[in-house]
């Protein structure tokens, strides 16, 4: 069968885990792993996978563009402010997984089809994909919810530098997607950092505020969107709820990584990824068919 | 002893010990009158800091900017203080808001091991030539190099001081003496110390902090606070008295404000209960006690036990999500396995 080539800019923890995914796909191959780091352990990783790879960054798709069809970005918010205007210009389709607040905001369960309309996407933050299908299943079976609260509790290891230097950004724009995916009137999000040895693993509580709650139609709504999302991270699991005390009706949520570069305690970065290849599939059968269709 | 700060947190740790319950007519009392005695700083607002406001840890009667207002009013001398933990509160939604309302000194706060989530934050306020202090909550969880790795990360940022803090009480006074030697020798910025009473040691764990070179003792009226409460303030400075230690806090005013307003905002007396023993036997944070006194009754396990479980895992501040985890897990662990209450999993 016929791959879509993939571009991945940034060659750190999530450039690399990407790497690996990509490498399992049966519709993605990658066409350029590029960093700036020549000694990072990525660049080695896909050297001894055969991927090209090199140091000039987006300069790489920017002096070979057909090199790829699509580009990951796994920089940071502010060099995808650079990276933006000029994969842009060169046509690419952007899935971008700094917090730069740049492209459409997605989380594949709920808006797919969208987002493949348009240039260049966001996956918001962790605690974001982890929670907000979950939170838009207990809207829809509730309007009438008043308040959502997301705690999201991670291990010191998994969270890297950039999730630290911007920790109000985090709680920020994961609040700010709550309240514009799924409608509720008001959220509030918050992360806790756990530096336990051995790591714990991503950890999600959604508390909602509800003064009549119907927890059987609740039960069912949020484990139908559960495997919605299990379909593209195996390891996610509802392991609580949801169950209801004094109008609060609480949900647990935990993601078990797929071990595939990071290891298996750092969900909360395996479920960016899963998401994000997730989107590139999508985008490449798109284009595979479309490509079958002009020869037909 | 002139030197020595005392941080004043009756009004943010006590609110734990009445589920965030103040009201505004309590803080506007109690800074009417605490404010002539000589403290360096009255620290308000909800008892997990400015937006921490939440169903995790509880939700506040009032807001905190509510409380700052009320507070700013009645302030003249004493340094209206917040605290904050980031994750919970942001620069944008809480500091700046807190700015506008007048608040001078600010506690910066994380885990002991996460010093650099206070980055953004210490550094704002020291541009806005705010009075920033960090503070290492849980510091029983680390060894004393890694405490001063933090430490220096925060005077890195600015700050003017750091403060440890013993949220779970697990202090042993060599504990005290031996980290707070180490890290007064090694900074540049004040050291501070934030005790509890869950081992009966917060007085004294403070004195000894003062003796090992800490400068800031952050204590509360009536020692009224979250679990067993913390170092009573009072009965600190009535002991340096004895010792010939001279303070700049009056003892009679002290004393005053303690018995006249601060026993009658409390709902009972600050005792060391047997959940509160538990809780700094097995190093878990202060506040967590009335979250697992209720998820005891509800699943109708042990409290103990839950505290000893929420050690064995290691939970930090804000984890307080996992009380339920932990209490439904015992719950249906005693349907095959009958198993009480186990010493040795503290050893």
């Amino acid at each position: 069968m016929n791959r879509i080539k993939v571009g991945i800019v940034g060659t750190g923890n999530i450039g690399t885990d990407l790497l690996f995914k990509v490498q399992r796909s049966e519709v993605l191959e990658c066409g350029i792993f590029a960093g700036r780091n020549p000694d990072s352990e990525g660049i080695r990783k896909a050297q001894e996978l055969g991927v090209s790879t090199s140091v000039d960054s987006i300069k790489a798709i920017q002096d070979n563009p057909k090199c790829c069809d699509i580009v990951f970005d796994a920089t940071s918010a502010s060099v995808h402010q650079q990276n933006a205007p000029i994969l842009k210009k060169l046509n690419k389709y952007v899935i971008d997984l700094t917090p730069s607040k740049i492209g459409k905001m997605c989380v594949p369960a709920i808006n797919m089809r969208e987002c493949l309309k348009v240039s260049n996407i966001n996956l918001i933050t962790c605690g974001g994909q982890a929670t907000i299908p979950i939170i838009a299943a207990i809207m829809k079976v509730h309007p009438d919810t008043e308040y959502i609260e997301l705690v999201s509790s991670i291990s010191s290891k998994s969270a890297g530098l950039g999730t630290r230097m911007n920790i109000d950004e985090f709680t920020q724009t994961t609040r700010d997607a709550i309240e514009k995916f799924t409608g509720v009137k008001k959220a509030k999000a918050i992360i806790v950092l756990n530096p336990a040895e051995p790591p714990v693993l991503m950890h999600n509580t959604i508390y909602a505020k509800i003064k009549k709650p119907q927890l059987s139609k609740l039960k069912k709504a949020i484990n139908a969107m559960a495997g919605l999302i299990q379909k593209y991270v195996p390891g996610y699991k509802i392991t609580l709820g949801p169950v209801a005390e004094n109008g609060r009706v609480t949900t647990m949520v935990e993601v078990i990584g797929r071990g595939d570069y990071l290891p298996r305690y750092s969900g909360n970065l395996d479920i960016i990824t899963c998401a994000a290849v997730n989107m590139a599939e999508a985008y490449a059968r798109e284009k595979l068919l479309g490509k079958m269709g002009k020869r037909l | 002893m002139s030197q020595v700060l005392f941080f004043d947190s009756t009004l943010r740790d006590g609110s734990h010990a009445v589920g965030h319950q103040l009201s505004l007519a309590n803080i506007k009392n109690y800074c009417s009158q605490i404010d002539s005695v000589g403290l360096h700083t009255v620290i308000v607002g909800h008892g997990n800091g400015l937006g921490a406001s939440s169903l995790q840890v509880g939700i506040a009667a009032v807001t905190d900017m509510e409380m700052l207002k009320a507070a700013r009013k009645e302030l003249k001398r004493t340094k209206l203080g917040v605290f904050l933990i980031p994750g919970f509160g942001t620069i944008k939604d809480d500091i700046q808001p807190a700015i506008d309302y007048g608040a001078d000194l600010f506690c910066v706060a994380n885990h002991c091991t996460e010093a650099d989530v206070t980055k953004q934050h210490i550094e704002f306020l020291t541009k806005k030539n705010k009075e920033a202090y960090g503070v290492l909550m849980m510091y029983h969880m680390a060894p004393k190099e890694r405490l001063l790795q933090e430490a220096l990360k925060m005077q890195s940022y600015g700050a003017k001081g750091v403060i440890l803090m013993d949220s779970a009480g697990a202090s042993t006074p060599d504990m005290v003496s031996e980290t707070v030697s180490y890290l007064a020798a090694n900074i540049e910025i004040k050291l501070g110390f934030h005790a509890h009473n869950n081992l009966g040691l917060a007085i004294s764990n403070s004195l000894v902090a003062l003796q090992q070179g800490a400068l800031i003792i952050d204590g509360t009226l009536r020692g009224f606070g979250a679990g067993a409460g913390n170092c009573q303030l009072e009965v600190l400075v009535g002991l340096l008295l004895k010792m010939g230690i001279a303070s700049e806090l009056e003892l009679y005013r002290l004393m005053d404000v303690s018995e006249n307003v601060v026993a009658k905002i409390m709902k009972k007396p600050q005792e060391i209960t047997s959940l509160s023993l538990i809780s700094g036997m097995a190093g878990v944070f202060s506040g967590f006690a009335e979250h697992v006194r209720k998820a005891a009754e509800r699943f109708k396990v042990d409290p103990r036990d839950i505290f000893m479980e929420l050690g064995r895992r290691k939970m930090v501040a804000g984890q307080e999500d996992f009380i339920v985890d932990v209490a439904m897990y015992l719950a249906s662990r005693k349907g095959s396995e009958k198993e009480s209450y186990d010493i040795e999993s503290l050893l």
